[in-house]
Order: structure tokens, then sequence, then C-alpha cells
């Protein structure tokens, strides 16, 4: 099967000098959650906006290699043809519009599709369906509401394009431990009943790797480590380096000679 | 007493033609969260446009229709030549834009249409309503209150718009936050051209009708001026809020240039005349104080 999704080996620069990207690839399959980790700076984020075209509005430039979904190079459409296409970014920080009630935040989700008013208001009912607890807020202004609301607010509005596929980062920022494992049920509730593909940044691995098929680490703007969820899980490296765990246990900070193992790393 | 509502009266009327000017700010700030300086220079370039095409023969209609179609291109033009190179700038930048705009159109107009004062005939004449003057001996401009009717009736079909329609929608989403707008593919280009279109819109009924009020020229552009307290009173993003704050000013300067002379040459002696230039800014200072999102504007949100 070919792949879904795949980015093949791209570069990126910011403001023609700033190298953040040196040469990234990964592939999404049709209906799995990969998840994409890594830590501050790794170029996650980077390479979500890279998916999504919207790089291009800050000055970030895809210099090398391509993207395709299904088959067609999508590095070169503008964000509106590329959600019209199946393919929504849902951004870090939630980026609800703030003075919209919640219900006016999903409706504009809608705003690429033609659809009738009908057929509006039954995605609007299955958005709901998934998140009831829009529904009672509907009538307060985004802006109001709580960080978990937020963000399921603002999954809520990509999901009211009828996407195949949703590019989330970070979607477990600034929220308790509870409401991160609320989302993420959600998640995987969308990609096991709508069928909804996910590709998914995340600095929060553990969770990640938890709900995830497949993942990349992502490390200065290479990827370092791929593979199943579960090998990831159990990796050494993984577990020390991201997890805070190694074979003898927890262990102290102060202990973790990190610099040796992480050379062969950045090599 | 007459003459007091006769003076209230003649303020509010004028002070709807006020929100009519800053009905065009309040679009663009909604749209895209900068403060248009170029709209003074819009209503001055649509006046002119009219008055232009009506010189080379146009009836008002077929004249009003070009100006139109002109201040359509010029907003399409903005988007394409400005704005589009400035997405996810800083407001500042996005105003200083607006500056250099506002100086281009300034240059632009006269050379087009040529820059002497002409007057402009819209078949509306200033004279009072004369079953109000015999019933209540109270003078109403039957100019004032067609242009105040049709600044309302502008003003109620633009809330509406942008309530409930999804275009509206979009626009009020874009000035929140114009990023997550391109997110979730609101193309930001179609809807800056198409606020810019319907603000030279707004300039255009404004310009027509200050232009056949105080003739067509280039002071036309410092109507913006008169729009700025408006602004600060009603609120910088608020539709409804222009026409109240065109309201309050609009008859609060009347009022004030009125009825404070005399108490102040009472206390002090000497003459007092000519509040009415300044009076508006001083009542937006005072406001600025108090409630500086304005009456209706919006309040900034912030999570703690």
């Amino acid at each position: 099967m070919s792949a879904y999704l795949s980015v093949n080996n791209i570069e990126v620069i910011y403001d023609h000098v700033i190298l953040v990207l040196k040469g990234v690839s990964l592939e999404v399959p049709q209906g799995k959650i990969v998840a994409l980790l890594g830590a501050n700076g790794a170029g996650k984020t980077t390479t979500l906006k890279a998916i999504s075209n919207l790089l291009r509005a800050e000055r970030g430039e895809v210099t090398k290699g391509d993207i395709q979904f299904r088959d067609a190079r999508i590095d070169q459409l503008t964000p509106n043809d590329l959600v019209k296409g199946g393919v929504i970014q849902v951004m870090e920080g939630r980026h609800c519009f703030a003075h919209l009630t919640i219900e006016e935040n999903l409706l504009t989700g809608a705003y690429t599709r033609a659809i009738s008013r009908a057929e509006l208001k039954r995605s609007l009912d299955k958005v709901y369906e998934f998140f009831p607890r829009l529904k009672q807020r509907r009538a307060s202004q985004a802006g109001y509401t709580s960080g978990g609301e937020q963000q399921m607010c603002a999954i809520g509005r990509a999901l009211m394009a009828g996407p195949e596929m949703i590019l989330l980062d970070e979607p477990s920022m600034g929220l308790a431990p509870q409401i991160v494992e609320e989302i993420f049920e959600i998640v995987r509730d969308l990609n096991q009943r709508e069928k909804v593909s996910f590709l998914l940044a995340e600095q929060n691995t553990m969770v990640a790797l938890r709900y995830a098929d497949f993942g990349y680490i992502l490390e200065n703007g290479r990827v370092v480590m791929e593979g199943d969820a579960a090998d990831l899980r159990n990796n050494e490296d993984v577990k020390e380096f991201y997890l805070g765990l190694s074979s003898q246990g927890r262990k102290s900070f102060r202990e973790v000679k990190h610099y040796r193992r992480r050379k062969r790393w950045l090599a | 007493m007459q003459f007091f509502f006769e003076v209230l009266i003649g303020g509010l009327l004028s002070g709807v033609m006020y929100s009519l000017v800053a009905l065009g700010f309040v679009l663009i700030f909604k749209a895209s969260g900068v403060f248009n300086f170029a709209q003074g220079a819009m209503v001055y370039f649509a006046a002119l446009s009219v008055v232009g095409c009506m010189e080379k023969g146009a009836p008002l209609w077929l004249a009003l229709i070009l100006a139109f179609g002109i201040m359509t291109l010029l907003g399409i033009a903005t988007e394409k030549f400005v704005l589009r190179k400035m997405v996810n700038q800083p407001p500042i930048a996005l105003f200083m834009a607006t500056i250099g705009l506002s100086f281009f159109i300034d240059g632009f107009a006269p050379l087009l249409w040529g820059n002497e004062v002409r007057p402009l005939d819209i078949g509306l004449v200033d004279e009072p309503i004369p079953w109000i003057l015999d019933s209540y001996n109270i003078v109403v401009s039957k100019f004032d209150l067609v242009a105040a009717g049709l600044a309302l009736a502008l003003v109620a079909l633009l809330a509406l718009f942008f309530q409930y329609t999804r275009v509206g929608r979009a626009l009020r989403a874009v000035a929140d936050d114009h990023q997550a707008a391109l997110s979730i593919g609101i193309p930001l280009q179609h809807i800056w051209a198409l606020v810019w279109a319907v603000a030279g819109f707004v300039a255009l009924v404004a310009g027509m009708l200050w232009g056949s009020r105080n003739g067509v020229q280039f002071a036309l552009t410092f109507t913006a001026l008169k729009a700025l307290p408006v602004l600060i009173l009603g609120g910088f993003t608020s539709v409804p809020g222009a026409i109240v704050g065109g309201l309050i000013i609009g008859a609060s300067e009347k009022l004030a240039e009125i009825y404070i002379p005399p108490v102040l040459a009472g206390w002090f002696g000497g003459n007092f005349g000519g509040i009415e230039g300044w009076f508006p800014y001083v009542m937006a200072l005072l406001f600025l104080l108090v409630r500086p999102e304005g009456l209706f504007g919006e309040k900034h949100i912030d999570r703690v």
C-alpha cells in the first residue's frame, strides 16, 4: 500500500537563513494515529506547518524534498485548498476566536464547505456528540472558556471542515493530566469511529505513545528514531531520555550521563 | 425649550454623518484589527470620483455605480499590493502601511480628477421640513433627515451581515486571529479584498453626503478626524457603537456649543465660541480614562 500522507526528506528554512528541518521524512498510513515526538525546538511544529502550508505566512519555506497526500503533491497549495482537500491543522495553543461564541467558532470551521443548512446542523450535532461539554458552553465567548474547553473547541472546529486527516499540534499544552486523558480519548474515538487519521505533535511522550500506533522522534530537525508505538515505549533510550526511567528503575536526574548516549543520536 | 430640541435634533442628525465615516473604520478594524488611517482619503476619493464621472456626462446613478466600481478596484489593489505582503506582521506595521496608502490616495485622486473645489448635487436640499416647522416650530433639515435614514439603514444592514452570515462570521474570525483563520481554510485574501470594497462603499455613501453638503474638496479627508472620538466612544469593533457614538458626539458638541460659552463667559468674562471644534476630543479623552474599549467595543479577553 502506498503511503497516505508522506513527507519526503524536507528541508525548511526560515527567513532565508535559519535551517530548521534538515531532511525529515515520515509517513502516515490511512486511519492511523502517528505521533511526532521530541523536545522543545526539535522541529515538530515546523513539520506540521510545512504540511499544512501555514509556513509561508511565517516566512518559512520548504526548500528541499516534497510532501504528498493521496499521491498528489501538496506543498504548493494554499491552506484553503488543502483544507478543501481534507487536511487541516489544529494549531498549538488552541487559537480559538476569542470573541466568537463556541458555536460560532465551530461554524467558522465549515467555511470551506459548500453545504446546506441542514447538513451544517448535522455536522454541528456530531461535534457536540463527541464534545458534550462544548454543547453546554455553546453560547459563551470562547475567550472565557477553560483551556480544556478551548482545546476541544479547536479540535471541533477542525472537524467541522470534514477532514480526513488532522494535524494536531501539542493538544496537551497547559492542561491538567485528567483533561489531557479526556482529549486523547476523544482523539482515539474520532480515529476509530470517524476514520480520521492523525499526525500528532507532542512533548508528552508517555501519553502520546499510549494512544498512537506509530511514532517518530525528532531532534534538532532530524528524525532520530521511528517505530511502532509499543516498541518505542519499551526502548531503553526513549525510556531514559523522554520518560525518565531506566533499567534500574527511576533514577535521579543528577546521575544521568546523557551526553555519552546522546552523542550517537546527534551524529 | 423648542430651541433646545432644535439644537438636539440638529446635533443628532449631524452625528449620524460622523457615524457614517466611523463605520468605514469599524469595518476594516473588525476584519483585520487595523486602524485604517486612509479612510478619510477614501471618502475624499469616492466623492471626487462621483463628481468626476458626472462632469464627464454620467447621470448621478451611473456615477455612483462607477464610483463604487473604482472603490472596489482600490480595495482589491490594496489587498494585493499592500496587505498580502503583511500577513502576520504586527498591527503597527499595518497601520503604517495605511498611512502610506492615505498619502497615496490624497495625491492620486486629484491627479485623476483635478483638485478644484466642486459642488455635488444629489437632488437633496438643505431646507426645513414644512410640517414639523408648522406644528412644532422646530427646524429639521430635510437633507439631514434623509442622510440619517440612509446611514441607519446601512448600519442595520452591516450589523446583520456581521452577526448572521457565513462571510460576516469569517470576517470576525479573521479579526480575532489571522493565523487560526488561515489554518481552518478561510482565504484571507478574498476576505480582505471584500472588506476593503465594503469600506469603499461606506466611504462612497459618506463622501456623497458630506460632499453635497460642504462641496467636494480636499478638506473631506479631515472628516476622518471627526470620526475618531466617535470610534473611541462607540468602540472600534462595534457597528452599532459607531452609530451610538456618532449620536452622542453630534448632540453633545452642538449642545455644548450653545450652552457652555455663556456659563464660562459668566465666570471668566470674554468669548468662548468654537467649543464645537474641540469638545468631542475632550469627551473622547475622558472616555478613554473610564472605558477604553468604548461603549460597545470588545473587551480584551485575558485568561488569568
